[in-house]
């Protein structure tokens, strides 16, 4: 959603630009200071560290030079090598936590947006308790992240959990309690506690959009006798084009980062399974306290990320462009 | 418009499904706090054999959850200050002005804000601890270097939705202020800030919300007598058992009030979104 505000492309449109500063030339000036507390704290806590992680890429920065870090000897692209090198472990961890990572992304972001155009249509029209509904559906969204994640992994615990009680002692699916925080089942887990966690952000989007569409529409697509799944594909998914199209590419780059729902779920010792990326590059670096690669990696994943978002734009845009001609 | 009896049917069906998931979590936590530690080792049962409270008064001394709690509010509460103040001035600038840079600066912080965390996270520790080492300037380890971290996180979303806010605004109302003679300064402070309110309050929530949830870097930012809210409640896990029902009692406590502030905000927070979103 935050790049639909890029100023270039929608905003001039619908403001116009105040008049020429002829008579106050302190109009210069005056936007850039009240924006310089926000472009210095970009500058320190954004810009800086990115500009050094991509150099620290390109050095060798193991543990020996972790204290003198500024004086880490150059490595070339010996960092990327490693990290990409499909004959050793760290290669081939990588390429297996990407696949892991990607299908995460997938599946939690087309079920959250699933569930929450579900929840905002079925919310759509006024009836008794819809304000009730409306609440419980974004507690999720709002409790602290670890607060929830801690109460999955509890629901998740083999012996004691609630999921191991429904699904094998009420309903008798199992014989053997499976375990879900280890083994392959890890995905499972990390995906379902991620969608729990994300699709009243979607709710919330949608009942955002659904708000502006404007009540004739639907009235005059009644008149003409479209069935309400008709009038869900002619007028409200249209209509919720631009929200949709910004908050997809959000929740990719959300979900694809997610470092925090592995890191409380399972702890340090992450399963294969459940082993996505940014939780994967943190290791990597501080168990082996290799910077140096693990800057490689993260460097790779903000290159990967970069491309499909731009990918996506374009043909978004493109879209857009053309459905106008 | 009638309803159809399909889409009642659907709308029940929505409703009960994700009713059921979204309760579960919610049910769990809130009976497993209530259960003395023996029941929940025992295996899972739907209701206590026994209510107790012990949970909610033990858990503070099992793990120095007031400590903890004290960093997340420190930290939290100014990061929030600060970030919602560099916010106003920031979204007044992109949305009463239009000045070379504009573009650039909007595209860069919002980009920057979808990055990877660990892209950041790597770098500014060593930064930090050179900072350290060259200026004796403690940043790792202490509040101050959390504070600062925090003060970007949710800087991107708030100059958005804080900007679709003032667009809202009337420039009529800043021409009748200027025609009186305000500078752009009273403008800001008399006329937009009163008007945008509602909007105000919601990125302030939204900021809490973010560095009160935050993980990866008050783990590694932190140290015993800095850790946070979110990396301390870690610790009731010990060797040799799992305090359960102390967990669960103080994720109760330490999200009541963010998810009351949440909810309590909500609507500001729908109207925020459909003007920084449905353009």
């Amino acid at each position: 959603m935050t790049l639909s505000t890029r100023p270039g492309t929608a905003a001039p449109a619908s403001r116009p630009d105040p008049p020429a500063p002829r008579r106050r030339p302190r109009r210069t000036w005056f936007p850039y200071l009240i924006l310089l507390p926000a472009v210095v704290l970009e500058v320190l806590i954004h810009i800086i560290p990115m500009v050094t992680g991509f150099w620290m890429s390109f050095v060798e920065l193991t543990k020996f030079f972790i204290r003198r870090w500024t004086e880490a000897p150059f490595a070339g692209l010996e960092n990327y090598r490693i990290a990409v090198d499909l004959n050793t472990p760290v290669g081939q961890e990588l390429l297996s936590s990407f696949l892991v990572t990607l299908g995460f992304t997938i599946l939690v972001v087309g079920l959250s947006w699933g569930l929450g155009m579900a929840a905002a249509v079925a919310l759509q029209r006024p009836f008794r308790g819809r304000g009730v509904f409306r609440t419980l559906f974004l507690i999720p969204y709002a409790l602290p992240l670890y607060a929830a994640v801690i109460t999955w992994n509890f629901l998740l615990q083999r012996d004691t959990g609630v999921i191991n009680h429904i699904l094998v002692e009420q309903l008798g699916l199992f014989e053997d309690a499976p375990f879900w925080l280890i083994g392959d089942n890890a995905f499972i887990s990390v995906v379902v506690v991620a969608v729990w966690r994300m699709w009243p952000f979607a709710f919330l989007m949608f009942m955002a959009g659904l708000q502006s569409i404007p009540g004739e529409l639907y009235e005059a697509s009644a008149m003409d006798g479209a069935t309400p799944l008709r009038q869900w594909r002619a007028v409200t998914l249209p209509m919720l084009a631009p929200v949709n199209q910004t908050m997809l590419l959000v929740m990719f780059l959300w979900v694809f980062n997610d470092f925090n729902t592995p890191y409380i779920l399972f702890g340090t010792a992450q399963p294969p399974a459940g082993d996505l990326i940014s939780f994967h590059i943190y290791n990597a670096s501080f168990l082996s306290w290799d910077f140096g690669v693990g800057s490689a990696m993260s460097v790779l994943l903000l290159l990967f990320l970069l491309v499909v978002s731009l990918l996506y734009l374009y043909f978004t845009q493109w879209r857009k462009e053309s459905s106008h001609a | 418009m009638r309803e159809t009896l399909g889409e009642k049917i659907f709308r029940t069906v929505v409703l009960v499904g994700l009713g059921l998931f979204v309760l579960l979590p919610l049910y769990v936590m809130i009976t497993t706090s209530l259960k003395p530690l023996g029941d929940v080792q025992a295996g899972f049962s739907w209701l206590p054999s026994r209510v107790t409270f012990g949970p909610f008064i033990e858990m503070w001394s099992t793990v120095p959850l007031a400590r903890y709690f004290m960093n997340s509010l420190v930290v939290t509460s100014v990061a929030t200050l600060c970030s919602v103040v560099v916010a106003i001035f920031a979204a007044y600038a992109v949305s009463r002005w239009r000045f070379r840079g504009r573009t650039p600066f909007m595209t860069t912080v919002l980009s920057t804000q979808m990055f990877p965390g660990v892209l950041f996270l790597l770098p500014l520790y060593l930064i930090f601890v050179n900072i350290d080492t060259t200026f004796g300037i403690p940043l790792v380890g202490t509040r101050i270097g959390l504070i600062i971290t925090y003060l970007t996180f949710s800087l991107p979303f708030s100059i958005w939705m804080l900007a679709g806010y003032f667009d809202g605004i009337p420039r009529e109302l800043d021409q009748a202020g200027k025609v009186d003679g305000a500078g752009n300064l009273t403008i800001l402070l008399r006329i937009i800030l009163p008007a945008a309110r509602p909007g105000i309050v919601a990125v302030a929530i939204y900021a809490f919300m973010t560095a009160w949830g935050e993980v990866l870097f008050a783990s590694v930012l932190t140290t015993e007598d800095t850790r946070t809210l979110a990396v301390g409640l870690r610790q009731y896990a010990t060797q040799t058992n799992v305090y359960w029902n102390q967990v669960l009692a103080a994720s109760i406590a330490v999200s009541i009030p963010v998810v009351v502030g949440f909810l309590m905000m909500q609507k500001n927070f729908v109207a925020g979104l459909t003007a920084g979103a449905v353009k």
